[in-house]
């Protein structure tokens, strides 16, 4: 089977699954629990200066799709309620025991760097692998110019970055926040201030749910309730795109990533890998069903890896980067149609009421006797595979291949495009 | 008694088991869902387009949109989506035999074998509306036209209703003591346990302008012409008032009951300890009653329970699921054999003789082989006939008949003017619930076009 092991910015960990900083990497309890589980390597959870901060009741809020709970969670938990002195003597307890495993600690101080240098000094003692700057958190914090509030400011980013860079002998990772219009601006910001590596995201602000008898949002606390971090599976689509724009951005070129953002499988980790990551962090997941996920998530993704033949995961980490494009550079001439496949539709005629009412009414209902049949009705399929995606069974509706193939022309080619460039085709990356 | 035998013959007792086991064997057969089952079940549907389930469901229930409902808590919706087409709902989603309408006709059985739980939710819809203090129909303004419904079960009842809610004034003659037909007299009783019929009733009637006289037979209390000089239309839904005979030696003896006599007495004792039941029983029929007998015979305590059907399995006319239910009962069930004769011991039935048979050129024909069966008690469930002669006038029928029930058309119209009918009594009645309800509605539409008409 393939091999796991990661290497990453400085960091060595036996697989590439880390904790993420957050509740289940508070303690020395639940990180030894999960060591012992399998985790390859944790991010503890964001230390800051005493004292403490003092967290709500409650804290978490979750969106149920469909009857399955936790499609999407979110929180309003500071960082550590608990003295920065047990936490640096279990950190240093911890790193004694599992020595192979990566432990990376989280920090969020005051914007000045007499803070930083303080704390980066107390956690080297700990010989922790490293330490991750939070710039991320969205509430509680960063009314207090903390967290997002230096995360959404990418001169900021540099600053701290380059302070800690200068305080200390230990990789440093930069969290980034993904309330921001662009990820590249703080991404850029990061790496021009001497990061080792960004990891990303950090949660989304949100309202998760309005309890309607209380008319508060969720989570409420004594009747009121404020905007929270979403993360979760919900979240997983918006952290690939920002992965994949740092990945691909020349500017960023090289610098290692920490994916994060609602991994539950082996397979979203490959994604996340596909798209540049060298290791992911995982949170969500775990509060919701505990650390022995991680069983499958080292054991999926070995066979996978064994089954493309990808020895290691740098052999394939990067790989989907060159295939991310701007849309202007995407190939007009292809063409696809619907093929429905008669043997497999159960009639539901879900393709056929998504196409009439929302699409281009290229899917006919049909009667023969009293059977239904779908047909699509080729001269009028766009290709845009709505129905596609609507029905339920796997493998019915397939896209099937209708240009030859021999021509290519994108946008900046085209002739409907006024600014068009000519013939000769362009490829670019991203701005 | 002879001497001989283990125990007295013919071994029939009642107050066989305990009180907490008459009240567990009798209680619902499917207890309701809870909410979180409820809304996992219900998100499993696709909510199709032109959904399948709809077409097989006789009443046209909007499956898929109450389904929707339930998965968004909107129960009472969900209730209301229901019953505005089938005011029966609530019985319907206990007796249909789901498994070969709509949930046989769900794209996820042909998909996975596996169809949404489409009577299941059904009832976790309407059990709240039909709880509910307020009835979610309200009448039309009054037509001052009058209607005669001349029987009290679900297809007289759903006629009654609608025609209340379009305004007109009904009366429901009723012969029995109560309303309800089959489902208050005729049904398992743990499929409607907790006298939910006579629930369901009361439900229905509160819609109000509907005047019910029970103990009133056509025929003997009151005819059709009566009716047809006093009010403006007639709706006849009568149900099958005869059962058929077994035409063979040994009917006559002690022990031997029509089943529908049996569950009616059954269906209505206070206490089912009070129900004398023999030790071996034997049932001779392969429809829904049949079933219903045996199962509710072993429920009261009798030791073997066979079930006896002169064709082959597939040709039963109760469901594979309710021959599936009977046999985890533990009735056992014998096909492809007719009765020959019922011998008897000290005037009581003792045996059941029987003939298997075979079909040749699509004739059930007795093989020859003989075959007895040792039966305290033996019953008869192998259907139910039209008796014709309430509407006779001097002798002979008014209406026209076809295949010994009432001709009608489309609409439910029968060959006399201002007379309808609908359920079991008409020709081509599938003697299902559901079908019933929907002839009494789609009559009572009729007859409402024709008296504004």
């Amino acid at each position: 089977m393939a091999d796991l092991t990661t290497r990453f910015a400085g960091f060595k960990s036996p697989n590439p699954f880390w904790l993420a900083s957050a509740p289940p990497t508070d303690k020395a309890y639940n990180i030894v629990r999960a060591f012992k589980a399998g985790w390859g390597g944790v991010v503890w959870k964001t230390l800051g200066e005493d004292p403490p901060v003092v967290n709500t009741c409650s804290r978490y809020g979750a969106t149920s799709y469909k009857g399955n709970r936790v499609a999407g969670f979110s929180n309003i938990e500071l960082i550590t309620d608990r003295p920065l002195a047990i936490n640096l003597q279990e950190i240093k307890e911890v790193k004694r025991d599992w020595p192979d495993r990566a432990l990376v600690v989280s920090l969020m101080v005051p914007c000045d760097e007499e803070s930083w240098k303080r704390i980066l000094a107390a956690v080297e003692e700990t010989d922790a692998d490293g330490v991750e700057l939070n710039f991320g958190c969205p509430h509680g914090m960063s009314e207090r110019g903390m967290g997002s509030a230096v995360g959404q400011v990418p001169e900021y980013i540099e600053m701290v970055t380059r302070w800690c860079k200068q305080h200390t002998r230990m990789p440093v990772i930069v969290k980034l926040t993904p309330n921001v219009t662009s990820i590249l601006g703080p991404a850029r910001a990061a790496v021009r201030g001497g990061a080792d590596a960004v990891s990303l995201i950090n949660t989304v602000n949100s309202i998760v749910s309005v309890d309607l008898d209380l008319m508060a949002p969720e989570p409420v606390v004594d009747g009121k309730g404020t905007h929270a971090g979403y993360c979760g599976p919900a979240v997983k689509p918006i952290a690939l795109h920002m992965v994949a724009e740092i990945a691909r951005d020349p500017e960023c070129r090289g610098i290692p990533i920490s994916g994060i953002g609602g991994i539950e499988s082996w397979r979203d980790a490959a994604e996340f890998i596909a798209l540049g990551a060298g290791t992911v962090q995982v949170c969500t997941a775990a509060m919701h069903y505990g650390f022995r996920i991680v069983d499958d998530l080292k054991d999926g993704l070995a066979r996978w890896m064994a089954t493309k033949s990808y020895a290691g995961i740098e052999d394939f980490s990067g790989r989907a980067v060159a295939n991310v494009r701007d849309w202007q550079y995407l190939n007009l001439e292809y063409k696809t149609i619907a093929a429905i496949d008669q043997e497999l539709c159960i009639k539901c005629g879900l393709c056929h009421i998504a196409c009439e009412d929302t699409a281009h009414q290229a899917i006919a209902s049909l009667r023969n006797g009293g059977g239904r049949r779908y047909e699509v009705i080729a001269g009028e399929c766009v290709g845009c595979n709505l129905c596609m995606h609507v029905c339920p069974v796997d493998g019915c509706i397939t896209m099937q291949r209708a240009d030859d193939g021999s021509r290519e022309r994108n946008w900046t080619q085209h002739p409907n495009n006024p600014m068009a460039v000519g013939a000769s085709p362009v490829d670019g990356a991203a701005e | 008694m002879a001497g001989s035998q283990v125990t007295a013959h013919p071994d029939i007792a009642a107050a066989r088991l305990s009180p907490e086991v008459y009240r567990a064997n009798f209680a619902d057969v499917h207890p309701p869902l809870e909410a979180d089952q409820a809304v996992v079940e219900a998100n499993r549907c696709y909510f199709c387009y032109d959904a399948p389930c709809v077409e097989a469901c006789p009443t046209g229930i909007d499956i898929p949109g109450f389904i929707r409902k339930i998965a968004t808590g909107n129960v009472d919706g969900a209730g209301l989506r229901i019953l505005e087409e089938n005011i029966f709902g609530g019985s319907c989603a206990r007796v249909c035999p789901t498994e070969i309408l709509c949930e046989a006709a769900c794209v996820r059985t042909e998909q996975q074998g596996k169809p949404i739980a489409i009577g299941a939710l059904q009832r976790y819809a309407t059990d709240p509306t039909l709880a509910a203090a307020v009835h979610p129909f309200t009448r039309a303004l009054s037509t001052g036209r009058r209607v005669a419904v001349v029987g009290g079960g679900p297809a007289g009842l759903a006629c009654a209703h609608r025609l209340a809610m379009l305004g007109h004034d009904v009366t429901v003659f009723e012969a029995r003591e109560r309303l309800g037909g089959l489902n208050e007299y005729g049904i398992a009783e743990y499929k409607v346990a907790d006298h939910f019929a006579r629930a369901e009733v009361d439900f229905v009637l509160a819609v109000g302008g509907i005047a019910v006289r029970t103990g009133v037979a056509l025929g003997r209390d009151l005819s059709l012409a009566d009716l047809r000089g006093d009010y403006d239309a007639v709706f006849l839904g009568m149900g099958l008032a005869g059962v058929k005979a077994l035409e063979c030696e040994g009917e006559e003896l002690q022990g031997v009951f029509n089943a529908v006599d049996y569950i009616e007495r059954l269906r209505q004792a206070a206490d089912f300890a009070t129900l004398p039941i023999g030790r071996r029983i034997v049932v001779i029929g392969g429809g829904n009653t049949a079933i219903d007998i045996a199962v509710q015979a072993k429920r009261l305590g009798a030791e073997d329970v066979t079930l006896v059907y002169r064709r082959t399995a597939e040709a039963m006319s109760a469901t594979g699921h309710e021959q599936e239910f009977a046999q985890t009962n533990g009735v056992r069930i014998k096909h492809s054999a007719q009765p020959v004769r019922l011998t008897g011991r000290d005037g009581g039935v003792a045996e059941a003789v029987f003939e298997y048979t075979a079909t040749q050129g699509g004739r059930l024909v007795g093989t020859g082989e003989i075959f007895a069966l040792p039966a305290d008690m033996v019953f008869k469930a192998i259907g139910q006939v039209f008796v014709a002669d309430p509407l006779a006038e001097g002798g002979s029928s008014l209406l026209a008949l076809a295949n010994g029930r009432i001709r009608v058309d489309a609409d439910g119209k029968t060959s006399l003017d201002k007379v309808w009918a609908g359920g079991d009594c008409i020709a081509g009645g599938q003697d299902l619930t559901v079908q019933a309800v929907e002839d009494g509605k789609r009559a009572a539409l009729a007859i409402h076009r024709s008296l504004a008409g």
